[in-house]
């Protein structure tokens, strides 16, 4: 695990969290949360990471439990995930066709697996 | 003393209506989510990898079929129309919303069940032997012991902020079947010389990441001593268990530093004055449970025509075979229905096989129903005239299959597919090891065998007790298994042996495969189990089988 890894443009990162009236994932974009990983904001920068992720703790009415974590850029720019894991949670169980792979169009998150 | 039976539970709603409160003040900003993370928990709210998860205890397994029918409600109503049996008899929801929890606390009220001790470093859920009452080889029923130390142990004042989770298993067979020696208190029921009834008081057994068996503390503890011998030990541990390292804070790591005979002093000690508080009280409740526990109306009549069915149908037959257990009132058995039917998750039920049990309980089995730590579920009272009626519809549920403690009847934990805690997946592990054995069509053949899988080393799936326990990690990034053989929770107990470097997901299916084959060419007779040949021959021809290149 990534956690409290720091990101530059060779290792990006993205900030996410689980929501917390409904409890699933988000990630960070624009200072806000989507549900959409594939939306989700690649940070390159120390310190523009480190201030997002002071905003994302200080919104703890809207998220629980948020964290900076390594991603990819994949080739179209999108973020990626780098650990299985965090693949895991943009896409949802493997025994089932729940969570974000039922959410969302599931070709589009089970192409973006590592 | 806390009573939570179905007539009793304003104190439940109580409950409710307070954890209704909490959310509502976590909600508005009151509470944030340091301050409101232990109050979940103590309500067997976890947040888990993609939702909330909410942990119902089914008290020592034991559900009635109103129970079950209110299991099934909030599988429906609030998750994703299904549920997962633990590996301590409870139920855990994957995917409630936390504004709708308080509503699923309310209807779990409604029939006395709750979530309170499901988490947190308290006395969890008592848990026993899912064939409670009708095992043929009972010494005593463990559930009124087990009701009691439910009552005693919720809600009581001074075990609220152990050291670390505690766990207490009773059991009430000549054959241990609730791994006693696997839990922080273990009891076997036993009798002394008198005939009369008491324990045999075992501590300090626990897996996770320092698995260890218990030892015994106590050869003969008097039935009436239960309550005060069982909280001197837990006051001794509450004062000497250690709070600097959650990992060492557990009681096992208590007994084995400190060692059994200065912890038994303790014990003793602090037992003598508690004993002096009880008054009489938990006697005349016991008293109560006993008769609560007492056994249903049982019928005395003949078998019917279940020889001829079993003749007539091989399906059936295998089922009989591999499914019954033996029952202590002649004409019955008690019936294991398994959730390891191939592809399933294990453990995972849905709603309306949650309301077909409920409903087939009610008319073949006396309106008892049990959670077995294997991650299934029991009917323990079937008069055999009526399993062949029972099974057909069973089947037409999917729900007949035929492998009650064979190679696929496999216990795993949710590992990564949903526990936060997770370091890899286990489901997709056992669903592929029990569709692989049953595509080479040699369940029966291969026999008893018991696979076990934890997705970290916490082993929720309690791994170590598998003849074949599998352990997932992450190698450095990648998902990576550690397989460990000799393990066993029933007849002997043994933590099973790590056999060396582990497996990429893929290679774990193929490795299990060659310990296997490997059995059966070294097993002398069908009836040998692997465990047996195991305990015969030593780990060194199933590791020789699992890593070829190195012998």
């Amino acid at each position: 695990m990534s956690k409290g890894f720091t990101p530059s443009p060779a290792t990006p990162g993205v900030i996410t969290a689980n929501d917390l009236r409904m409890g699933h994932c988000v990630w960070m974009r624009d200072g806000g949360w989507t549900a959409d990983p594939r939306e989700a904001e690649l940070f390159e920068d120390e310190a523009i990471a480190e201030l997002a992720l002071l905003a994302a703790v200080g919104q703890s009415h809207l998220v629980v439990g948020p964290y900076l974590v390594e991603a990819r850029r994949g080739p179209d720019g999108s973020p990626q995930p780098a650990h299985f894991r965090e693949a895991f949670r943009r896409r949802g169980p493997s025994n089932y066709f729940h969570g974000k792979q039922a959410e969302l169009s599931p070709s589009e998150v089970e192409a973006s697996h590592v | 003393m806390f009573d939570a039976r179905p007539q009793h539970n304003e104190y439940l709603r109580h409950r409710a209506r307070q954890f209704r409160q909490q959310v509502e003040r976590r909600l508005d900003g009151s509470l944030t989510e340091e301050e409101f993370r232990p109050l979940r928990l103590m309500n067997g709210v976890y947040l888990q990898l993609h939702a909330y998860m909410l942990r119902v205890a089914i008290p020592y397994g034991t559900i009635s079929p109103d129970q079950m029918r209110t299991l099934a409600l909030l599988a429906e109503k609030w998750d994703k129309g299904y549920g997962h049996w633990t590996t301590r008899q409870n139920i855990q929801f994957n995917w409630p919303k936390l504004v709708d929890i308080p509503d699923m606390l309310d209807a779990l009220a409604d029939v006395g069940l709750h979530a309170i001790q499901t988490s947190g470093n308290t006395i969890r859920n008592v848990t026993t032997d899912a064939f409670a009452g009708a095992a043929a080889d009972e010494i005593a029923d463990p559930r009124p012991y087990a009701e009691l130390l439910r009552q005693w142990s919720t809600d009581h004042a001074e075990f609220q902020f152990l050291p670390r989770k505690f766990k207490i298993a009773v059991s009430g067979g000549e054959k241990d079947r609730a791994v006693v020696a696997a839990h922080d208190i273990g009891l076997r029921l036993v009798r002394n010389g008198k005939g009369e009834p008491g324990f045999q008081v075992w501590i300090g057994g626990g897996l996770g990441r320092t698995p260890l068996l218990g030892q015994v503390v106590r050869e003969f503890l008097p039935e009436a001593d239960l309550l005060p011998y069982v909280e001197a030990i837990i006051a001794a541990y509450n004062l000497s268990g250690r709070r600097d390292n959650k990992y060492k804070a557990r009681i096992k790591i208590t007994v084995a530093e400190r060692g059994l005979d200065t912890m038994r002093d303790e014990i003793e000690a602090e037992f003598l004055r508690r004993r002096e508080a009880f008054t009489g009280v938990d006697q005349d409740l016991l008293a109560a449970l006993k008769s609560l526990y007492a056994p249903p109306a049982f019928r005395n009549e003949a078998d019917g025509d279940y020889q001829d069915r079993r003749a007539a149908h091989p399906a059936f037959r295998s089922w009989t075979d591999t499914n019954l257990s033996a029952h202590k009132t002649p004409g019955y058995a008690s019936v294991t229905v398994t959730f390891k039917a191939p592809g399933q998750t294990p453990g995972d039920a849905s709603a309306a096989q949650m309301r077909l049990l409920a409903d087939l309980s009610e008319r073949y089995g006396h309106g008892d129903l049990r959670i077995s730590h294997d991650q299934n579920v029991v009917l323990p009272h079937v008069h055999k005239s009526d399993l062949f009626a029972l099974y057909r519809e069973l089947q037409a549920a999917g729900l007949a299959t035929a492998n009650a403690g064979l190679i696929s009847d496999i216990v795993a934990c949710p590992g990564m597919d949903y526990c936060t805690l997770a370091t890899a997946r286990s489901i997709p592990i056992a669903q592929e090891i029990a569709a692989h054995f049953r595509a080479r069509g040699m369940e029966d053949e291969i026999g008893r065998f018991n696979i076990r899988i934890s997705g970290c080393i916490n082993a929720c799936g309690h791994h170590h007790l598998g003849h074949i326990g599998i352990l997932g990690l992450d190698r450095a990034g990648v998902e990576n298994y550690q397989i460990t053989l000799g393990g066993d929770g029933y007849d002997i107990p043994a933590i099973g042996q790590r056999a060396g470097a582990g497996f990429p997901a893929e290679e774990v299916v193929p490795a299990i495969d060659r310990v296997v084959n490997a059995y059966l060419e070294l097993r002398e007779t069908p009836e040998e189990r692997f465990i047996d040949t195991y305990r015969r021959l030593g780990a060194a021809p199933f590791k020789a089988a699992l890593y070829p290149a190195d012998a």
